[in-house]
């Protein structure tokens, strides 16, 4: 009786999966195939729908855009500064967080504010911020030369500026999930080892480096990875800083690259953003594995 | 006894230094957290004419003025942009709870050949990155026509692979006893998923909504590409068009007043549903 009662559902079962299923093919099954292709296919025209025909040209011709280097390397300068800087920020803070008791609660939530905020709106404060203008020099600059520095604008101006104003946003944005998840974890070490340590008169550092590190060194390593794949993905607070002209700014990354491909002033090339976009998904799951690799060696 | 008081003492001047120490550097990132808020805050009630005057801006102001929030709604549509954001993220939060909710249901309750193959296939469309996807999506809303509709910004992001995960395992968990006693009494499949299944996993459909209102929020790629009639701007790319061709480049102190009303809605938002936000985000929120 149970068993009948339970097993009449093939018909129904496929019935409440259609519509995920609908939507995941057309948006995300069918793309997947149909990026592949468009990769392969040389001299696409989007207007007409034509091609001349396939080979490897589109790959050849994003490897060797200097556009393309250049967001390449901006990436990668990104994600070697704000991966280590921001979980290692993240790991001081959240330490600072569960040692005190008083404000505990009120800084927790000061710290996720940024979280919850619009990338592209808290940016232009940023960039009001560090820019300089005719008639003001920002109030960054002010500081800089209150302290005896030399004035520099930080959005228009040199490479190494603009690299550092990016980098400080990135990890301003980054920050509340890394100490979120940090903080979580450092709760959920369980007090006995604690106590333990104290007996023995174990020394701050000695219980940081023996009990609390290895007990959530999973959620760092996780933490790292996802660093990683966020920070290769960086588009949206580089727009807010530099605005959406970024080839001209210097300042483009590889989703960047993708997007100014496929729609805009320099759009129209579906093929070569396919390219570009499979060769950071090619570069981010290598990186990815790499990193799976190294934490089954350090945990073995 | 004296020695041990001593190093009572200086155990107790250790443990100070380092607490002052503690309470000094996180009350510094605080101020950089908030430092942004409070400046946006500042210069949207600075006059136009006073933000402009002052080489060293100050810290204060003693006349605000609210002439700034009149710009932002009258000379740039934020107002559109603002109903425009509402609509997308609250259609497009409502469909997704409807789809991922039947899927879930189908997973964790119902019993049919090829389920398992079925969720498989799913889990592994987790890895898939939204940039590797974007591309035909956005040839496929361009050859339906759908630019600049409602339909061509919502329909791609009504299904979420980790919420029907999320939302299944939580309904694994209400014991097949209810279910058995439900079909005992005749009650339909769909019924019984409304009437006992929902309620039970409320929290989890709540942290859910959140999660998804606040992506809905800040979604900039997507309406970008797929936009490019200000009728349907989102926040997002109004505040880029704002800062681009808005108010002439100069008025900052208007361009602040409208960071300040889109920034506005997701901070009360939070402040109101804190703990559910943050528990929902270390469990299935990723940013950055």
């Amino acid at each position: 009786m149970i068993k009948k009662l339970l097993r009449n559902h093939n018909l129904k079962g496929w019935l409440y999966l259609l519509p995920a299923i609908l939507f995941l093919g057309v948006f995300m099954v069918y793309p997947l195939v149909d990026v592949f292709v468009y990769s392969f296919e040389e001299g696409y025209n989007s207007a007409s729908q034509t091609y001349f025909g396939t080979g490897t040209y589109n790959f050849s011709y994003v490897l060797h855009d200097p556009y393309f280097l250049q967001a390449v390397k901006n990436t990668l300068l990104l994600v070697m500064i704000t991966v280590p800087l921001s979980t290692g920020l993240a790991l001081l803070i959240s330490l600072g967080l569960t040692s005190i008791v008083r404000l505990r609660g009120a800084l927790q939530t000061i710290f996720f504010l940024p979280y919850v905020t619009n990338t592209l709106a808290v940016g232009l404060v940023f960039m009001i911020l560090f820019k300089k203008t005719a008639y003001s020099d920002g109030l960054i600059n002010l500081l800089i030369s209150f302290f005896g520095g030399n004035t520099v604008d930080f959005i228009e101006g040199p490479y190494w500026a603009k690299m550092f104003v990016l980098c400080f946003y990135t990890v301003w944005v980054v920050l509340p999930f890394k100490i979120l998840i940090l903080t979580s974890a450092m709760a959920s070490v369980n007090p006995v080892y604690y106590s333990a340590a104290r007996v023995d008169g174990t020394s701050r550092f000695r219980i940081f480096a023996r009990i609390t590190l290895p007990m959530i060194s999973p959620m760092i390593f996780y933490l790292v990875i996802t660093g990683f794949i966020g920070a290769f993905k960086a588009y949206s607070d580089v727009v807010a800083l530099f605005g959406t002209n970024l080839n001209a700014a210097e300042m483009n990354t590889i989703v960047g690259y993708v997007y100014d491909m496929l729609y805009g002033d320099s759009g129209g090339y579906p093929s070569y953003a396919s390219a570009a976009a499979i060769l950071l998904f090619a570069i981010v799951l290598t990186i990815t594995c790499v990193n799976l690799l190294m934490t089954r060696r350090k945990t073995l | 006894m004296e020695d041990y008081q001593k190093i009572e003492r200086t155990a107790e001047a250790r443990r100070r230094a380092i607490r002052a120490v503690t309470y000094t550097l996180l009350g510094l990132w605080a101020v950089i957290v908030l430092f942004p808020f409070y400046w946006m805050l500042l210069t949207s009630v600075k006059s136009y004419g006073s933000y402009n005057a002052e080489y060293v801006p100050k810290f204060f102001t003693l006349s605000p003025t609210l002439q700034n929030y009149a710009d932002a709604f009258t000379a740039v549509p934020l107002g559109r942009y603002l109903l425009n954001t509402l609509v997308f993220t609250a259609v497009t939060t409502a469909v997704m709870l409807v789809v991922i909710t039947l899927a879930a249901f189908a997973f964790a309750r119902l019993d049919f050949r090829g389920k398992n193959a079925v969720f498989v296939i799913f889990l592994s469309l987790m890895m898939i990155p939204n940039e590797l996807v974007i591309i035909t999506n956005f040839v496929t809303i361009t050859d339906w026509n759908m630019r600049n509709t409602f339909p061509g910004l919502i329909l791609p992001s009504v299904t979420s692979v980790f919420y029907i995960y999320l939302l299944k395992e939580n309904f694994e968990q209400i014991p097949d006893n209810l279910y058995l006693a439900a079909k005992v009494d005749g009650t339909s499949d769909l019924r019984y998923l409304l009437r006992v299944m929902l309620p039970i996993a409320k929290p989890t459909l709540v942290t859910i909504t959140i999660l998804k209102v606040i992506e809905c929020w800040n979604s900039y790629v997507w309406p970008r590409l797929i936009t490019d009639d200000e009728d349907y701007y989102l926040v997002s790319n109004g505040i880029q068009e704002i800062r681009e061709n808005g108010f002439g480049r100069e008025n900052v102190p208007a361009m602040m007043a409208a960071v300040v009303v889109i920034s506005v809605p997701l901070i009360v938002l939070f402040l109101a549903f804190r703990k559910k936000i943050m528990e929902g985000v270390s469990r299935g929120g990723t940013k950055g």
